[in-house]
């Protein structure tokens, strides 16, 4: 019974790892762009909402809602002044620009709020569990499993149901040809970092109840997350969040049977699916 | 003044230049025509007009205005819409999100709808729910049009919209011309079978290496004037 539980501890755990990649996949699907400051703005997202709960004395659960709006104008702005510039036929210069911003990032931090570990308060919700059959659940993974597929599953909504989702896919089809169609495709990619950027404040929020962070956890996140996707299949929404599984189970198994092999074991199942599935679970078909 | 003009349109691929001052004019309601050789700029004069190559604001203007200078979203929004080259259907879009993706910049209410539009094209509707580019050539070019009305343009822009296409297709397709003259569009047509062009142009210009080298009505053009004006007088 306890291979059970630890798997299913896997799978919830699957889910924060899918916040974490979610925001990654949905800018990499839509205009091909890989985002290397992403473990570091979900380590923002996560100060931003202390800062809130500190100076409003709101439940982190409250300031969320007002991080998120932030965070989309920051990724807005980010994106149309900044990252927009650097795309094109060469893949070099957003992959330099977001690398730079990684580190402009946890220096910003480390400057701003010391190199402390800080944790967003826990009240009697984050630690209550729940008893399923045999096994016991944490409320807060159960939270976060269900934000994770929440989240994919608006996203393949705003994706293949409204206008704004034919017109991200349009551009990412063929930029040229959608702003013929009155597309202004340097906007459109703003509002998709921006969406992203709400997906990373979500994934801060459960970061940040979940354990202890500091600036520089930043680029462990990325790992995971780029794991994520890859697993998946470069752009597939689904596919990221089963990668997010993958990983999380095969980290609570390595580490049910050794506890030092919990880190080691994600990333060797990342490379076997990597060996076996070169373009990943869910591969896009035009890709 | 017409709806649509260009003055002096000069444009450069790099260091390449490959139109020199090209002067053409469409009137309201009118249905102009543009013939040429491969590489004769017929191609580049559509994507300046529509926006894709930018130029001085004064090379083109639409309605009095000058828009030679602005983007393509904001020339499709005031009303000029392009039906590319190659068609270039979005892959990731069904054959009925490739038609209502034509609205996007532009929402005005007018004789095209998605209803008309299956209407003008009857096997659209049939397979409204395939991805777009899983039709045939013609089919596909169906939806480009489509697409491109979808929007209620005053002025649209075909490019080429025969090519690489059977000649019963091609005459289906034609057929739907009078019917975008008839719903309040001015058109303007580039195509390499003259004999196409002249059955659906109200006037209709040759284009060679860069220049408009001869312009009329229909009736008025001879075929050794054509033939001069498409190939060069010394062939």
């Amino acid at each position: 019974m306890i291979w059970v539980d630890t798997i299913i501890q896997g799978i919830l755990l699957g889910g924060l790892y899918a916040l974490f990649a979610a925001g990654l996949s949905l800018v990499f699907g839509i205009m091909r762009l890989v985002n290397l400051a992403q473990g570091d703005l979900i380590v923002m997202g996560a100060y931003l909402i202390l800062v809130l709960v500190t100076l409003l004395g709101l439940s982190p659960f409250l300031a969320v809602f007002i991080a998120m709006p932030l965070m989309f104008a920051l990724g807005w702005v980010l994106q149309k002044f900044l990252l927009n510039r650097t795309l094109g036929d060469d893949i070099l210069p957003p992959l330099l620009v977001t690398f730079g911003l990684s580190i402009a990032l946890q220096n910003a931090l480390l400057e701003g709020f010391s190199a402390d570990s800080q944790r967003l308060p826990t009240n009697a919700l984050t630690t209550a569990s729940v008893d399923v059959g045999p096994v016991t659940l944490g409320v807060m993974p159960l939270l976060t499993f269900a934000s994770a597929v929440l989240v994919i599953v608006v996203l393949n909504q705003l994706f293949y149901r409204t206008e704004l989702g034919r017109a991200f896919r349009a551009t990412s089809d063929d930029a040229t040809t959608a702003s013929l169609m009155g597309i202004k495709p340097t906007n459109i990619f703003a509002t998709a970092t921006g969406i992203a950027l709400v997906i990373v404040t979500i994934a801060a929020l459960y970061l940040g109840l979940r354990a202890n962070f500091d600036p520089n956890i930043g680029p462990a996140r990325l790992i995971y997350a780029f794991e994520a996707v890859i697993i998946g299949g470069l752009g597939s929404l689904w596919g990221t969040l089963l990668g997010g599984i993958i990983i999380g189970v095969a980290q609570t198994v390595g580490a049910a049977i050794n506890p030092e092999w919990q880190i080691l074991a994600g990333h060797i199942a990342f490379l076997v699916v990597l060996l076996v599935r070169p373009r990943g679970l869910f591969p896009r078909a035009n890709d | 003044m017409g709806l649509l003009q260009t003055r002096n349109l000069t444009a450069h691929y790099g260091d390449f230049q490959a139109l020199f001052g090209v002067d053409i004019e469409l009137g309201e309601a009118e249905t102009v025509a543009i013939i040429g050789a491969n590489g004769a700029g017929k191609t580049t004069l559509m994507r300046s007009i529509a926006g894709v190559l930018q130029n001085d604001a004064s090379a083109v203007s639409f309605d009095d205005k000058a828009i030679g200078s602005q983007p393509a979203d904001e020339i499709m929004a005031l009303g000029v819409a392009m039906v590319p080259e190659g068609r270039k259907l979005f892959p990731s879009l069904t054959v009925e999100e490739n038609l209502l993706i034509g609205t996007y910049g532009r929402k005005t209410s007018g004789h095209w709808t998605l209803d008309t539009v299956y209407d003008l094209f009857p096997i659209l509707a049939e397979r409204r729910h395939t991805p777009g580019t899983a039709l045939s050539g013609g089919q596909q070019q169906m939806v480009a049009i489509g697409r491109a009305l979808m929007s209620n343009p005053r002025v649209l822009l075909c490019d080429e919209i025969s090519l690489g296409l059977a000649p019963v297709v091609i005459k289906d397709i034609y057929k739907a011309i009078p019917q975008i003259k008839a719903a309040g569009a001015s058109t303007i047509v580039v195509e390499q079978d003259i004999a196409q062009a002249m059955a659906v142009a109200d006037r209709v210009y040759c284009m060679m290496e860069g220049r408009v080298t001869l312009s009329g009505t229909p009736d008025s053009l001879s075929r050794d004037d054509i033939h001069n004006a498409y190939f060069g007088a010394s062939h």
